[in-house]
């Protein structure tokens, strides 16, 4: 929590410090209430007290009333603009710093939590601040301040005070201590019922199919139970909250009352300070009871302070180079030497001494099972991670030398799973060519096979975020538009074809080559059908290259791409 | 706090809050009696609360005139007063707590019986209802709704009972203690009422743009960071982070309004509170002066407890009007969702249907999942006992609708479906179901062992069966060599490939030994060796049963006894491989532009 302030800009200590200014004064005149009243009981007690008297000393509580609403609104108003500056400035932090993460980075925390974190997480911030620093600063003083008040007045009465805080903030950290790990046991049974409910709903088919709804119905039941059980339990203990407290106060007040009037009948008391006395009291015990409250909720927010500095003090991985080198003589070459790669927490290499050269205008083919670590070859010429060993060359000059931007500047990346950005059709091929016109998109889509959804929605048509009001077939011509718009020298293709069927995938590969010759374009792929026709076809497996060929050199000496070859086409068709 | 938290959340408004409440009301009625035994409690307890100011007064009055009289303060009576306050107070904790307790137990009660509820609704509810809900919506049913409802009920249902209680109750006692003082208390309430709304009316506006900016930056964040590649591809960093900045700035003076707003409003409550203190001392210090009446003072002081419990109730008002808002539409949905039109009743259906031999029929079949657009148009089709079904067709042409009609997770429009020559239509679903072994593409396994997974509901399961049919599918070695074997719980942190997954629901599907069989043939997921293995499970699976096959695979579609050549939902043609290329229509085309070369 405390690393987290690092991040309060000067004018927020300043207004800070303005706020406990504030709410030292409002202190000061709530607790100054209580003496004109006991002002106004001595006028009454004593003979011959004019009403005039009483007026004036009314008047200026009333006075006092209104300095200390305005004394908290300037204090809210602070807290307000403190609260919600704070977390502007918070999320902007989380948002640049994750901006400027690799894929390695992102991996590391994930991508629902690092969104957790920049938003509710900045959130949980943002809530304690507006509410808990008014009552963190306000509290203490009121203690102070109401002590002050009444201390050396009664020892009697002062020691009785102190009972009942001790007695309420024992009681309230002895059942905290009860609760709080069986508040973590629900939110885990919480989980429990969601993932018996998600099974259920996912595989409703299957429990249909099989008649095992009694058996999913009795599994929902065995969850239910424990959480019920779990509920009652902390609902339970809770309940004895709101007595407990009523009757620490009732009873504080009650023996404060009593044993002053054994001090008042021993003179050793007057009436009027009993009574403030009173007041006082109450006012240190709620006080406390606020700071138990703000200690509540604190570790709650010091959990996300927590998750936020992770991100932020997290040192990026892939960098810029201090004196970037730039070629600009050879355009549109990729080639890896000895390159091995592995993932940050992976025991195995993904990628074992991987080389080969594609040329400008080259089609080159990647294919493999699962898992052979295509995607991850891909991903080392745009430079998203940082090769283990050997060199990912482009243009002749390693990717780690070159300014991150110009590099990426160079190629057309499409993902396996098509992504679109809410906005329009336009400002979604656009998104890499700022300035493109609209013959170069027009380009651009036709190459793509995606005219027909140009004519449906027009440029300016609207896309839902993730491109949800568009097929998924749709949303793939779209993601290849957007990188044949770039105009790139390479285009790197993460098995981009396989969402679209097979008389698309067609057209779209024969306009490819006849439209952008001169670019370099790698492809991942899965059919056979797709690549066959590739210049040079790169097979893996597990993480090795086992062959490097056209597809007839292929189909005689490579075992692995024969395999893959047969289970999708019959032997006369490949011949 | 509380109430803060509260506010800074988006209130879900009920459609229809009356309606909604009621329901949850009719919902605990099981439980009235205790309801109302706590209720009563409830009462009991306010009352104890409002009475012991009086007796606090009443001492104060008693040192009073113990300091004008000769004697001294009479401190036998005080004691008295005072054992009378402790017994009240002690009684009052107690009663509190009881009610506190009757109460948790009913909501607890009440919510375990709602989730159950749901639980066995989804199992009854059409499939038809899921295909336009998405999974996230039943789960929050489940959990947040019924959270809220046991989170609110219990609290409000009480804390309603209680206010109107003390309300009144400190309203008798402040008039009879002092009619002048009752009026000046009575008089900060409209004061108050009229800020609060005045508030709250301005706050709501400000919440309201602040949830929808929240909503908006959050939106923004998703899209950014779940889409981190392609903007690192395209260099769209600088875009992302500009249009960020702009929703943080609105965010951010939304944000402080609307937090400020809020926040003023307990101190303003404070204030009145404090002007009705102000009063009580003023207008009780004249009346006392003036009668010369020092005795007054104890009215006084049982005022100012007064007045301090006054503004709780009235505090309260908002807040239980916002939380009965939040617990009503909680109910809504939860009501909504039970309430939603089952799939038709069986139980007069006496037929049932055993050792079939596995013929099917398809009859002039109509069907469309809404009824505007009817997919598939007439469709008849024989198959015998044994033969293998081939349905094929691009991606999205609706392959499983055919499989959703045979399991009758579907109803057809007009036309039937007939095994061994009885209608479906005349079987129940569960008996229907026992007809068919299903693999689908997308291998569910639960969280469990795996023998749960793939005995799956049946009984009667020898291990030795189990074994059998785990060898048959190439899983024994690797069961075998599991520190725990059969029971091996198979959860996230499992590691088991996708492959052996499909292999252990291919052997699910062998534990049911059904006469008939439905297929959905992996694609790509997995390595072209495992796919073999599958390959081979799968043949042993539908040798000699009657089998439907979603096919991918060549090989299987070539050998299939009927292809079926499926395209924008509806079955457009059917027959054997060489008679559909011979036909050249969708299929020979489909088929060529797979395996055809590039070049022209």
């Amino acid at each position: 929590m405390i690393s987290i302030l690092k991040n309060y800009k000067w004018q927020y200590w300043l207004m800070t410090f303005v706020m406990a200014v504030v709410i030292f004064f409002r202190v000061e005149l709530d607790l100054a209430l209580p003496e004109y009243m006991s002002e106004i009981i001595s006028l009454i007690t004593i003979p011959g007290s004019t009403m005039s008297q009483v007026w004036s000393v009314g008047l200026k509580m009333v006075g006092i009333s209104f300095a200390s609403l305005l004394c908290t609104g300037v204090a809210t108003f602070l807290s307000a603009r403190i609260a919600s500056g704070f977390g502007a400035i918070l999320r902007k932090k989380v948002f640049d710093k994750v901006e400027s993460f690799s894929l390695e980075e992102i991996n590391k925390f994930s991508t629902a939590s690092l969104i957790t974190r920049c938003t509710n997480d900045v959130q949980q911030i943002v809530m304690f601040i507006s509410i808990g620093l008014r009552l963190l600063i306000a509290a203490p003083i009121t203690v102070v301040g109401a002590v002050i008040k009444i201390v050396g007045k009664s020892n009697e009465l002062t020691t009785i005070t102190m009972v009942g805080v001790a007695i309420i903030v024992l009681f309230v950290v002895g059942l905290t201590m009860i609760v709080l790990p069986k508040f973590k046991a629900i939110q885990k049974l919480t989980d429990n019922i969601n993932n018996v409910t998600r099974e259920n709903l996912t595989g409703i088919r299957v429990v249909r199919a099989y008649n095992a709804e009694a058996f999913q119905e009795d599994k929902f039941d065995q969850v239910n139970t424990q959480i019920t059980k779990t509920h009652l339990f902390v609902n339970r203990v809770m309940s004895l909250m709101g007595p407990v407290m009523q009757i620490v106060m009732n009873g504080l007040s009650l023996s404060i009352t009593w044993v002053g009037a054994l001090l008042i009948n021993a003179n050793k008391l007057s009436l009027p300070v009993m009574m403030s006395f009173n007041m006082y009291s109450m006012q240190v015990v709620m006080s406390f009871m606020m700071l138990i409250m703000v200690f509540i909720f604190l570790p709650r927010a010091t959990v996300s302070a927590k998750r936020i500095n992770e991100v932020i003090t997290t040192q990026n991985s892939i960098c810029n180079p201090q004196n970037p080198v730039s070629a600009q003589d050879k355009t549109g070459v990729v080639e890896f030497k000895n390159v091995s790669f592995k993932y940050a927490d992976a025991d195995e290499c993904m990628l074992k001494d991987i080389s080969f050269v594609a040329n400008q205008g080259e089609t080159v083919a990647i294919i493999g099972s699962t898992g052979s670590g295509k995607s991850s070859l891909l991903s080392l010429i745009p430079r998203f991670y940082d090769v283990s060993e050997g060199q990912v060359l482009v243009n002749g000059i390693d990717v780690k030398e070159q300014n991150l931007a110009d590099l990426r500047e160079k190629i057309g990346y499409v993902p396996q799973k098509a992504i679109l950005f809410s906005g329009t059709i336009e400002s979604n091929l656009r998104f890499g060519k700022e300035d493109a016109t609209r013959q170069e998109m027009q380009k651009a889509v036709d190459i793509a096979q995606a005219s027909n959804i140009i004519e449906a929605k027009g440029f300016t048509g609207n896309v839902a975020q993730g491109g949800q009001n568009l097929s998924g077939g749709q949303k793939q011509r779209m993601s290849i538009a957007r990188a044949i718009t770039k105009q790139p020298q390479i285009y790197l293709f993460d098995d981009s074809f396989s969402a679209l069927d097979y008389k698309t995938d067609k057209l779209l590969r024969q306009a490819l080559n006849k439209e952008v010759s001169d670019a370099t374009k790698i492809i991942v792929a899965q059919r056979i059908g797709t690549i066959k026709n590739a210049d040079k076809i790169l097979v893996l497996d597990k993480g090795q290259m086992v062959g490097n060929g056209t597809h007839e050199q292929l189909m005689q000496s490579c075992e692995v791409y024969r395999e893959i070859a047969y289970s999708q086409l019959n032997k006369e068709e490949l011949e | 706090m509380a109430r803060q938290n509260q506010m800074h959340k988006s209130l879900p408004k009920a459609q229809n809050f009356g309606k909604s409440l009621g329901k949850l009301l009719a919902f605990i009625k099981p439980y009235l009696f205790a309801t109302i035994v706590a209720l009563l409690f409830a009462v009991a307890s306010t009352v104890f609360n409002i009475i012991s100011p009086d007796l606090i007064g009443q001492i104060t009055t008693v040192i009073t005139e113990g300091l004008f009289l000769p004697t001294g303060i009479d401190l036998d009576k005080i004691a008295k007063i005072a054992i009378t306050l402790v017994v009240m107070y002690g009684c009052c904790a107690v009663f509190g707590y009881v009610q506190g307790w009757i109460m948790t137990t009913v909501t607890q009660k009440a919510c375990n019986k709602l989730r159950t509820q749901i639980s066995q609704k989804i199992n009854r509810l059409p499939l038809r209802y899921f295909d336009t809900r998405n999974v996230g919506d039943v789960l929050s049913r489940v959990t947040n709704d019924v959270d809220t409802i046991g989170q609110t009920l219990n609290q409000s249902l009480s804390q309603m009972v209680t206010s109107v209680t003390m309300l009144i109750g400190l309203l008798i006692m402040m008039f009879a203690t002092s009619w002048q003082l009752a009026l000046v208390a009575v008089a900060t309430v409209p004061l108050s009422m009229v800020l609060m709304l005045l508030i709250v009316g301005v706050s709501q506006k400000h919440f309201k743009a602040m949830q929808k900016n929240l909503g908006n930056i959050n939106g923004h964040i998703e899209e950014a960071f779940s889409n981190h590649t392609i903007i690192k591809a395209f260099n769209a960093e600088q875009k992302m982070t500009v249009k960020f900045d702009e929703y943080n700035e609105i965010l951010k003076q939304s944000g402080w309004k609307a937090q400020f707003l809020s926040g003023l409003m307990q101190p303003l409550m404070a204030f009145v509170g404090n002007l009705g203190f102000v009063g009580v001392c003023l207008v009780g210090g004249i009346i006392a002066i003036q009668k010369g009446n020092v005795g007054f003072i104890g009215v006084i002081a049982s005022f100012m407890i007064y007045i301090r419990q006054f503004g709780q109730p009235l505090g309260q008002v908002g807040q239980i009007a916002n939380t009965l808002q939040s617990t009503a539409a909680a109910a809504e949905r939860v009501f909504e969702f039970l309430e939603s039109d089952e799939m038709p009743d069986e139980s007069q259906i006496e037929t049932k249907l055993e050792n079939v031999k596995g013929d099917i029929e398809f009859k002039d079949v109509y069907f469309g999942y809404n009824q505007e657009k009817v997919v598939i148009k007439g469709f008849s089709a024989k198959i015998k006992a044994g033969q293998t079904v081939a349905i094929v067709g691009p991606t999205g042409a609706g392959k499983t609708t055919l499989v959703n009609l045979l399991m009758k997770f579907y109803q057809v429009n007009s036309g039937d479906i007939l095994i061994d020559g009885n209608s479906i239509n005349n079987l129940t679903r569960t008996n229907v179901h026992d007809l068919f072994g299903m693999v689908l593409q997308d291998t569910w396994l639960f969280e469990g062992t795996i023998r749960d997974n793939v005995v799956y509901g049946k009984k009667d399961i020898t291990d030795e069966t189990l074994w059998r049919v785990l060898r048959a599918t190439g899983m024994e070695h690797y069961v075998r060599t599991l520190p725990k074997g059969l029971d091996t719980i198979l959860d996230d942190k499992t590691s088991i490939s996708q492959g052996q997954r499909q292999l252990l629901t291919i052997a699910r599907a062998m534990i049911e030994n059904a006469p008939m069989i439905i297929l959905d043939e992996a694609t790509s997921s997995v390595d072209t060796r495992t796919e073999l293995l599958i390959q081979k499970a799968m043949d042993k699976l539908t040798e000699g049963r009657t089998s439907f096959i979603i096919a991918h695979r060549l090989s299987t579609i070539k050998n299939a006894d009927v292809i079926l050549v499926m395209k924008d939902g509806n079955i457009v043609e059917q027959g054997k491989h060489n008679q559909l290329i011979q036909q050249g229509g969708f299929y020979a085309e489909l088929y060529n532009s797979q395996f055809e070369n590039d070049e022209e």
